[in-house]
Order: structure tokens, then C-alpha cells, then sequence
């Protein structure tokens, strides 16, 4: 069989992105949650088997000479401009998508379920019409599966924007609430300022190029880079340019610094969007971009290197923000970043000839797991912020004896982050480290220091939550979620442990070829112990109820305090944006637009205004006064008339 | 005394003044129409008098005015049934007061 039934998969959430789109008003808050559920049920099948057929399946040509083979499922004509210029639509199936549509339905199914029960007994007080919320889930699916499945840029860049759409509708979910209104634009304005690079980035890359087509980019990447001819602008070659550009719109969408300013606001919107969008599958459509396009990357030294830089540094950055942070979600955004950031410079550090580019495999790999894990320590928080009604850890303490099966699943989702074997996150952690010691020592340093600081904060977080000391709930007692929540976390926990024994290089490499993983035991032991150094240090801290957190903070108080506001990121934007673009620039702009090019033109209006206004009693429409001045006229000419003639 | 000319002619000339000074100055519809039928008495005066004294075996000018005479009544009952109709709607003939249909 072929893969063209594969089109369901996109055909499925459109369909129901419609009907409750356009009908949801009609249905019940329960009906419309269920039909969007069971849809994303009906697409995640439909996507598994796509995916499974892909990399098991009976021969299809999936595999030639042991290279796993892109197919194009499916390709139609969209629009013809030229005979260059077509603008295609279609399925693209190779190792990273049939893995993305795998990691896509997977969290969004389960967040579809989890949602059921979260969005349905919790009625937010902001809430407006909950069918909408089940319409833009599956808006989002859509997108990002059609992002990740494009053959060619184009249909990636019209996808890519819709994702920020549908992030941007889901984050503003509550629109009576203003900070999720102002998060929101937040999160459009950045990545769309980001994506600005990104289209650039296409327009020099396919001008030169003369193709949109991921295949016949990443074939033959040097053939290429060289259709550029060694055109340079600003010291660097055009298609370092191109790269770094698209580079840039990848690293909006995944939160790198220093445009990682939208994703911890974006926490206002409900904790399951949180879960499926902002941390296990939009943010890292970034990294995708990257893996795609990777042959051409490798190429281009000097990118690679800004890759690695700005990884390596978000990943730390983000690392220091999420240790002193108060608000879980807060945390766990941070964690997001600074895992994602992981991704991109195990990308960075990636080389075909470093131990067979096993920077790249490592990105992929830490991908699917981190999104697994991710997704269940946010559906975790969103069930303890259903339990006790605060995002802050100081309104939490002492949980593990009221939400058991939280408990566990946050401890396993921790766990799986900071890289204890035998869950998810070592394995994949532990290659990123190995790609990052094969390209330089320092990096390697640099990243084992941040995994520490990962399992420093993520034990904070538990302890915080699910010990340290027990406060007066009073009688609203906390309490483990129902069982449409509690599955997706119970199933996500499973998973988490066991994702990390898949011989992923066996379906995903740089070269699509086999590539087996052997742990690097004195990369993996030191990781391991760093890990637990971390945990402990955490536990020391953080297990009972104690005044040395408090101490540490006075005694580093300047420092602290600016990981708590996260470094003054957000004032230094306020700041360039607020008093230099708008005061300076913008506001000298519209002076000059508003007096200088309007005022000439107002001043042309006002002119054959006032002169139409003098003479306006000229045409009276009082007969009368015409026949009184046509009187004296008359008179004035025979008056003239008869001096002439004397 | 034979009747000159000029004798004819400076009461239709004092008629017809009279005539567009109230057409001018007055306010009613009616007297409006009144002081336009004067100045049309005036010119018709002018046609008689002036086939008689200058051309005396023709008789255009004479039947010029039966027939603006003619067209005078029938206009005049068109003006008046306007001023009717105008009255009606507005309450009120005085023309300055009549901007209804301005601009």
C-alpha cells in the first residue's frame, strides 16, 4: 500500500476545525469537547499508521541501501506563477516527520483528553464559549502537522504562521483576562518580528536556489550553496545570510535568546495549551527547521557556530531564570527554553563527521523524548493548579499526600529531565553531551553544567510542591484529578520511562542511514553524577521546610534578584521598544507623517475649503438677489453702453 | 392732444419698475407674482403701442401680446396652484422662509 491515504491526516483536523468552528455555539460544552477529542483520535491513528508503515512497513522503497528514503506521499499544484515559481502542497514522509506526526497526535490526543477534564469541571471565570478552545486545538494540530510534513519551504513558512496563529488565539483563550490579552500579542508580535528573518531568509535562499523543494535542496546541498556564486553582503556569503535568516524565524518560534520573551507570558493561556503548544510541540518547530535544512547548514561554518553560541547561552540563561522563579508555569517555561535550547545546539555542535553527526540524531532524540516528559510535568501542573487554585509553589507544599498519582508522575517527569538512567532524558541528554564533547570541551563543560543546574530546578519545583511543608488547605482539601485527566499523565509516565530505550538512531540520523547508539560511559557516568550532585543539593534545600533558601537569596540578593526578573530581559525590551522606537523614532515619524505629509494635504483641503466658503453666498438659490444683481448689471452695461455711444 | 409716443411708454416703463422693484423686495409668493404679471403687462403695452406708432397696417405685435396674455393666465394658474401646493406642505408662502429643497 501506498502512503496516499496520509492527506486524512491534515483532512481530519481542518474538518473539525470547521464544524466546531462554525457550529460549536450550538453544541454543548461536552458534545463539542468529545467530537474533538475523538477526531484527534481517529487523525492519531490514521498518523500512527502512517508513521509505523513508514519505518516498518513492508518495502515500499521506504529503505534503499539501507538509507531510509524521503517519499513525497502526495504533491499538488497550488499556484503557478512561473515555471520556476510553483507553489506546491504536500506530503513529505522521511525519518523527522514520521516522527513528529508520532510526537504531534500523540501529546495532542492526550492533552484533547486531559482537557476534557480539566476545561470541563473548571470553569475558568475568564472562560468564554470552551468550543471555540476544542476549534483552535485542532487548528493548531493542522498546522503543525502540515508544517512538519511540507516538502518545500513555502508550504512550511504558510503553516509556520498559522501555528503562531493558533498559538496566539489559544494563549489569548481567555480574552477577558488583560494579561492573557497582552501575552498574546506578545507572542504574535515577537515571533512574527522573528519570522520577518524567516520569509527574507526563503527569498534569498529560493532566488538563488531557484527551488522551494526540500529535496532538491538537501540532495545536493553544495551544488546549492554554491548557486549563490559567491555573492557576499556584509563580509559574510549570501547564503550564510539565508541560513542565518531562517535561523533567526526558528528561533522566535522556539524561544531562543533573545527572542524568548513571548514564551514564559504565554503561561496565561490554559495549562493544557501550555502543555501541547508551549513546550512539547510548537517550540520546537525552530529545531525542525534546522534538522531539515541541516545538509545545508553543515555547510555553513559560521552559522553553525552562531547556532551553538545562542543555544549554549539560552540554555544557561534560561537554566539560571528557572531556578529562583515562584510560578510552576514559570518554571517549567524556562525548563522549556533551556531544554529546547539543548536541541539547537546539539543541532550547532552537529557534524557529518563527528561520530557520524550525532548531534543530529541527539536533537531528534531529545525532541521526542523532552516532549513527552514536558508534556506530562505541565499536565501534572495543570492538574496541581486545578487542586489548590494558584499558579504559586508558596500556595502548594506537602502535595504528595494528597494527589499520589501526580505525585509519581511529576517525580517521574523530573526524574526523566534531569537525566537519571534508566528514563527518557538521560539517553537523549546524554548524546547531546556526547555531540557537544566530540565538537569542543568547553561546550561540553558548558552543557553538563547546565543539565546540573536543569536537575537542580526541576527537584526544586517538587519539593516545593509536593513537600516542604504543609500548609492549611483548609476544607477544600486537595485532591488527585478524575480519571480523563489522570490517564493522559499515567500514559505519559509510561512513556517517559520507556522512550528512552528505543534504538532511536536506528530510525532517525542525519544521513537517514543506521546509527547505532552506544553510550559514551565516561560522558554518560559524569552527567549522571552531576545530575545527582544537583538532586541532592535540591533535596539538602528544599525537602523540608528550612531558612536557607532564604539566606542564599540575601546573601547573592543582587544576583537573585535578577534571575527573578529574569535578567531585566523583559524591562530591556520595554525600554528599547518604549523609549527609543516609539519615542524616538516613531514618535518623530508620525510627527512628520501627521503635520508635514497630511498637514500639505489638509492644507490644500482647508484652502478650497475657505475659498468656497467665501464665495458660497454667490450661489444663494434666492431668485430674488439673482434678478436684483442681474438688474444692476443690465443697468451698469446700458450705463456703459450709452457713454460709449455719446 | 394727440397722444405721443413717449406717453405710452413711460407709464409701461413706470409699470415695469414697479414690477421688478416688487419682484425684488417682496416676501409673499403671491405678490411676487403679482408684481411679475405687472412687468409682463408692461412689455405687452410696450408690443401694442409700438405696432401702432411704427407700423400701423401690420398686426404682429398685437397678436404677439394676445398670446403672451394667453400664456400669462395659464401660467399664472400653474404658479398659483404651486404656491397652493407649497402652502399645504409648508404652512407658509413667504419665499425666504421656503428653503426646504436648498443644497
Amino acid at each position: 500500500m501506498d502512503f496516499s491515504y496520509s492527506y486524512l491526516v491534515l483532512v481530519l483536523p481542518l474538518i473539525t476545525f470547521l464544524f466546531l468552528g462554525l457550529m460549536g455555539t450550538r453544541l454543548s460544552r461536552k458534545t463539542a469537547g468529545v467530537i474533538g477529542t475523538a477526531m484527534m483520535g481517529v487523525a492519531a491513528v490514521i498518523a500512527y499508521s502512517v508513521a509505523l508503515e513508514y519505518f516498518f512497513g513492508a518495502d515500499q522503497g521506504q529503505i534503499v541501501d539501507g538509507i531510509r528514503q524521503q517519499i513525497i506521499a502526495w504533491d499538488l499544484t497550488w499556484l503557478e506563477f512561473t515555471e520556476n515559481l510553483v507553489i506546491k502542497v504536500g506530503f513529505l514522509l522521511d525519518p523527522i516527520s514520521a516522527m513528529m506526526l508520532i510526537v504531534i497526535t500523540t501529546v495532542s490526543f492526550l492533552v484533547h483528553l486531559y482537557s476534557l477534564g480539566y476545561m470541563q469541571d473548571h470553569e475558568h471565570k475568564y472562560e468564554k464559549g470552551l468550543q471555540r478552545y476544542y476549534a483552535f486545538l485542532s487548528l493548531f494540530t493542522l498546522s503543525m502537522l502540515g508544517l512538519v510534513v511540507a516538502p518545500n519551504i513555502f508550504q512550511m513558512y504558510i503553516f509556520w504562521e498559522l501555528v503562531g496563529v493558533s498559538s496566539y488565539l489559544l494563549i489569548g483563550f481567555y480574552y477577558t483576562l488583560p494579561a492573557a490579552v497582552s501575552a498574546s500579542k506578545k507572542a504574535f508580535i515577537v515571533t512574527r518580528f522573528a519570522d520577518l528573518g524567516f520569509l527574507i531568509g526563503i527569498l534569498l535562499l529560493s532566488f538563488y536556489t531557484q527551488t522551494f523543494d526540500f529535496i532538491t535542496l538537501t540532495s545536493n546541498p553544495t551544488a546549492a550553496i554554491a548557486t549563490a556564486g559567491g555573492a557576499t553582503f556584509m563580509g559574510c556569503s549570501v547564503m550564510a545570510w539565508a541560513l542565518t535568516l531562517i535561523f533567526m524565524g526558528g528561533a522566535g518560534k522556539s524561544a531562543m535568546f533573545p527572542l524568548h520573551i513571548w514564551l514564559p507570558d504565554a503561561m496565561e493561556g490554559p495549562t493544557p495549551v501550555s502543555a501541547l503548544i508551549h513546550a512539547a510541540t510548537m517550540v520546537v518547530a525552530g529545531v525542525f527547521l534546522v534538522a531539515r535544512l541541516f545538509p545545508l547548514y553543515c555547510l555553513e561554518e559560521g552559522t553553525m557556530t552562531v547556532i551553538t553560541v545562542i543555544g549554549a547561552f539560552t540554555a544557561f540563561y534560561a537554566a539560571a531564570v528557572a531556578c529562583v522563579q515562584s510560578d510552576i508555569k514559570r518554571v517549567l517555561a524556562f525548563s522549556t527554553i533551556s531544554q529546547i535550547a539543548f536541541m539547537i545546539t546539539s543541532l550547532g555542535v552537529a557534524r557529518p563527521e563527528l561520530h557520524e553527526g550525532v548531534g543530529y540524531m541527539a536533537s531528534m532524540f531529545h525532541l521526542f523524548t523532552h516532549a513527552m516528559f514536558k508534556a506530562l510535568l505541565f499536565l501534572c501542573a495543570g492538574a496541581i493548579i486545578h487542586a489548590v487554585h494558584s499558579n504559586e509553589m508558596s500556595a502548594m507544599g506537602g502535595l504528595r499526600k494528597y494527589m499520589p498519582i501526580c505525585n509519581i508522575a511529576f517525580l517521574i517527569g523530573c526524574l526523566a529531565i534531569a537525566g537519571i538512567p534508566p528514563f527518557a532524558g538521560f539517553f537523549s541528554k546524554d548524546e547531546i553531551l556526547v555531540a557537544a564533547f566530540e565538537q569542543n570541551t568547553f561546550w561540553g563543560i558548558w552543557m553538563m553544567l547546565v543539565a546540573g543546574m536543569t536537575a537542580f530546578y526541576m527537584f526544586r519545583l517538587y519539593y516545593k510542591i509536593f513537600w516542604w511543608n504543609n500548609p492549611d488547605y483548609g476544607h477544600h482539601t486537595p485532591h488527585d484529578a478524575p480519571m480523563t485527566m489522570s490517564l493522559p499523565l499515567i500514559i505519559l509516565s509510561l512513556v517517559s520511562i520507556v522512550a528512552g530505550l528505543i534504538p532511536f538512531g536506528e530510525f532517525v540520523s542525519w544521513n537517514r542511514a543506521d546509527y547505532h547508539i552506544h553510550l559514551n560511559m565516561t560522558v554518560a557516568v559524569s552527567s549522571v553524577a552531576v545530575a545527582v550532585v544537583a538532586i541532592l543539593l535540591a533535596t539538602k534545600l528544599y525537602l523540608k521546610e528550612n531558612s536557607a533558601p532564604a539566606k542564599m537569596a540575601n546573601a547573592f540578593k543582587g544576583l537573585w534578584t535578577a534571575a527573578y526578573h529574569r535578567f531585566y530581559m523583559d524591562e530591556l525590551y520595554q525600554f528599547i521598544t518604549h523609549k527609543i522606537i516609539f519615542e524616538r523614532v516613531s514618535r518623530p515619524l508620525a510627527w512628520f507623517d501627521r503635520q508635514i505629509v497630511d498637514g500639505s494635504l489638509n492644507g490644500l483641503a482647508n484652502i478650497a475649503n475657505s475659498a468656497s466658503y467665501a464665495i458660497r453666498k454667490l450661489q444663494s438659490g434666492s431668485i430674488q438677489s439673482y434678478v436684483y444683481v442681474y438688474l444692476i448689471g443690465a443697468l451698469l452695461l446700458a450705463a456703459v453702453t450709452v457713454i460709449c455711444l455719446i | 392732444m394727440d397722444l405721443t409716443l413717449l406717453m405710452y411708454l413711460i407709464p409701461s416703463l413706470i409699470m415695469f419698475c414697479c414690477g421688478v422693484y416688487g419682484f425684488i423686495t417682496r416676501k409673499n409668493m403671491i405678490a411676487i407674482l403679482i408684481s411679475l404679471e405687472l412687468m409682463l403687462n408692461a412689455v405687452d403695452i410696450n408690443f401694442v403701442v409700438f405696432n401702432r406708432f411704427l407700423f400701423p397696417g401690420e398686426m404682429e405685435g398685437m397678436f404677439f401680446s394676445l398670446f403672451a396674455i394667453a400664456i400669462a393666465a395659464a401660467e399664472t394658474a400653474l404658479v398659483i396652484a404651486i404656491i397652493i401646493n407649497v402652502f399645504r406642505m409648508a404652512k407658509n408662502i413667504d419665499i425666504r422662509e421656503l428653503t426646504k429643497m436648498k443644497f
